[in-house]
């Protein structure tokens, strides 16, 4: 089995956010990025399936040089090879396309991407990739199992879950629960020296339709300071009557 | 020209969400001089989403489409669409219509914007403002394709009422085999609870709470309010609540008109998923939790007293007021 995980590059989840060039702009200064904690799980479970049932994983990322060191990091954690493409992430539809020609040509037979990346919080490659390729689609997965060219996946659904069956070839968009929390590994050292000598292939974009632009950026309006009440006597009263929520 | 809403139901009954995207709908309808067609899936009395300015309803009554299945659904709006000349469409931020939202983008060659908080900022160029930054910032984005997809975030818009008549038509997509390739084997859901994604009111337990056996009384705040249940992350990955109600940054986004949290800290990854909700109250018996600084109302104290008041008050308070 063939796996790629896609590797959204996002800011460090503590991270402040601020924008710049007159709010056109996220700026990136003293920002830490990391592997999109979405895409991290659907690394892990590709490690297992690595090991498991001997799948070869490569990972992808839309990205200028600067992605480059988040890719290391998950060839640290155990990818076998890195295919970079070369250029801003900056609408979904334009990098899911991007994704789908990398994947038609490596004819991979199981992609893992993120729900979502929590930068721009788009939600929208993989199911964009999976339908421009017209491979099978599980969104919101938190469980994966393959047996043969048969999927057995669960998904996270409003108020519960629901298991679905389907074949590969496979487009997953993954969250918490594809692995334990504690199944998360921080690459070590001979992770980290290996990861320098695998293979990390730069491409160029195609050319594709960019779908949307993000025009302009603002903060929510700071707000007021805590009201702190004594009794819930008091509670039930304001958000009552002035809260108006109850 | 139309303007296209997914209005979804379950088990034949609209949920609210359908009523605020089709209220959404017929706000945008109004900006392009547009008309609001719906479409829904196996939906009874679908004459009643003319109360929220629907005028048509493409109404698919379908055996096959009795479980919500993406392709399937995203392969029969599309056929709509195309039916209706839609221009713009809309859905809510369920999981299924995220789900399904791209799938359509990708067919229609069409921009789509999720987690949209207000009605068009302008229509040329067509620009929606919505959350970003999982809620630390807001985007103001231009959608630049013919055809544009936009997802309401919840309780954002609103419900508004706009009576016109709505036309019932039958509606059904040729759909084949291959739109079925994902099955659904098995859901696990329980009946009757409010979800975190439809709620209005949302409690929710954190490691203040010792222990899962302490639940019962979050529970029983949620029962008086008619609210959902849910759970800082650290809840759900010792297994002390299920990973569904997990909310934050990483977990599922809470958007709803009265937040209640309940011995968590307030870890930034938490209230980046959890600070687009109106009203926040916090009760913790840290003074310096930092949730303090990102919520309303707040009562310092031990949860194990203050909540258990709070329920006692709130049912004296829907006593007289019911
Ligand atoms: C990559 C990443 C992603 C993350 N994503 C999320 C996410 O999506 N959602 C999320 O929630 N977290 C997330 N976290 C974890 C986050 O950083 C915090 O660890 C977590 O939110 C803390 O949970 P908590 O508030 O329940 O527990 P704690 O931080 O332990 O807080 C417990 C609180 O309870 C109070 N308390 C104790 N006893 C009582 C009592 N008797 N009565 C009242 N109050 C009491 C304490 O004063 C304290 O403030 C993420 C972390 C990382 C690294
Ligand atoms: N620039 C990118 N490069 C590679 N994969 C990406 C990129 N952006 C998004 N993805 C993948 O798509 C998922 C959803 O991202 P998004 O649609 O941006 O919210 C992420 O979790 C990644 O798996």
């Amino acid at each position: 089995m063939k796996i790629l995980v896609c590797i959204s590059n996002v800011p460090d989840t503590t991270s402040k956010i601020n924008f710049t060039d007159g709010d056109t702009k996220f700026d990136t200064n003293g920002v830490q990025f990391v592997i999109n904690p979405n895409d991290e799980f659907g690394l892990t479970r590709a490690m297992w399936f690595k090991e498991k049932q001997g799948a070869t994983v490569h990972i992808a990322t839309v990205g200028e040089a600067s992605v480059e060191p988040t890719m290391r990091k998950a060839l640290a954690i155990g990818a076998d090879e890195a295919i970079r493409i070369n250029t801003a992430p900056t609408d979904g539809f334009f990098v899911a396309e991007q994704l789908a020609n990398v994947i038609k040509d490596g004819a991979y037979d199981l992609v893992i991407a993120g729900r979502e990346s929590i930068d721009y919080n788009g939600g929208m490659v993989p199911g964009i990739l999976a339908t421009l390729l017209g491979m099978n689609f599980v969104n919101t997965c938190i469980s994966l199992e393959i047996e043969g060219s048969t999927a057995t996946a669960i998904r996270e659904i409003d108020g519960g879950k629901e298991t679905v069956q389907t074949s590969l070839p496979l487009v997953i968009g993954g969250q918490k629960g594809l692995v334990q929390e504690s199944d998360l590994k921080i690459p070590n050292m001979r992770g980290i020296m290996m990861a320098r000598k695998k293979t990390l292939t730069v491409v160029e974009p195609v050319d594709a339709i960019i779908a949307t632009k993000d025009a302009k950026f603002d903060k929510p309006v700071a707000k007021g300071s805590v009201k702190l009440v004594n009794s819930a006597d008091e509670l039930v009263d304001l958000l009552h009557n002035e809260a108006k929520v109850i | 020209m139309s303007v296209l809403v997914y209005t979804e139901s379950e088990n034949g009954k609209f949920k609210k969400s359908a009523f605020e995207v089709a209220s959404y709908a017929k706000a945008v309808a109004d900006q392009l001089g547009a008309s609001v067609t719906a479409i829904s899936f196996n939906a009874d009395d679908s004459e009643q989403l003319g109360t929220y300015g629907v005028s048509k309803v493409l109404n698919v009554t379908d055996d096959k489409l009795g479980t919500f299945n993406a392709l399937a659904y995203a392969n029969s709006i599309e056929q709509a669409a195309k039916k209706e000349n839609a221009q713009v469409i809309i859905v809510s931020s369920s999981t299924n219509s995220k789900f399904l939202a791209p799938i359509l983008a990708a067919k229609l060659k069409a921009g789509y914007v999720p987690n949209v908080v207000a009605a068009p900022e302008s229509t040329s160029p067509f620009s929606v403002k919505r959350t970003a930054f999982s809620n630390k910032g807001f985007a103001h984005t231009e959608i630049t394709t013919e055809t544009k997809i936009i997802g309401v975030s919840n309780n954002a818009f609103g419900v508004k009422e706009n009576q016109t008549t709505a036309i019932v038509e039958a509606f059904n997509a040729d759909l084949n085999d291959a739109d079925f390739s994902v099955k659904s084997i098995e859901i696990d859901k329980v009946a009757g609870q409010v979800t975190i994604a439809d709620a209005e009111i949302v409690v929710s337990g954190g490691r203040g709470l010792k222990g899962p056996e302490n639940w019962r009384m979050v529970e029983e705040l949620a029962e008086v309010l008619g609210a959902a249940t849910a759970c800082s992350k650290p809840v759900s990955d010792m297994g002390w609540r299920p990973h569904g109600e997990h909310v934050g940054q990483t977990g599922k986004p809470v958007a709803a008109n009265l937040y209640i949290a309940i011995g968590i800290s307030g870890a930034i990854q938490h209230l980046a998923g959890v600070s687009s909700s109106k009203t926040k109250v916090v009760i913790n018996s840290d003074p310096e939790a930092p949730f303090f600084k990102a919520a309303d109302y707040g009562i310092v104290g031990d949860a194990f007293e203050v909540v258990p008041k709070l329920i006692e008050k709130l049912k004296e308070f829907k006593a007289q007021n019911a």
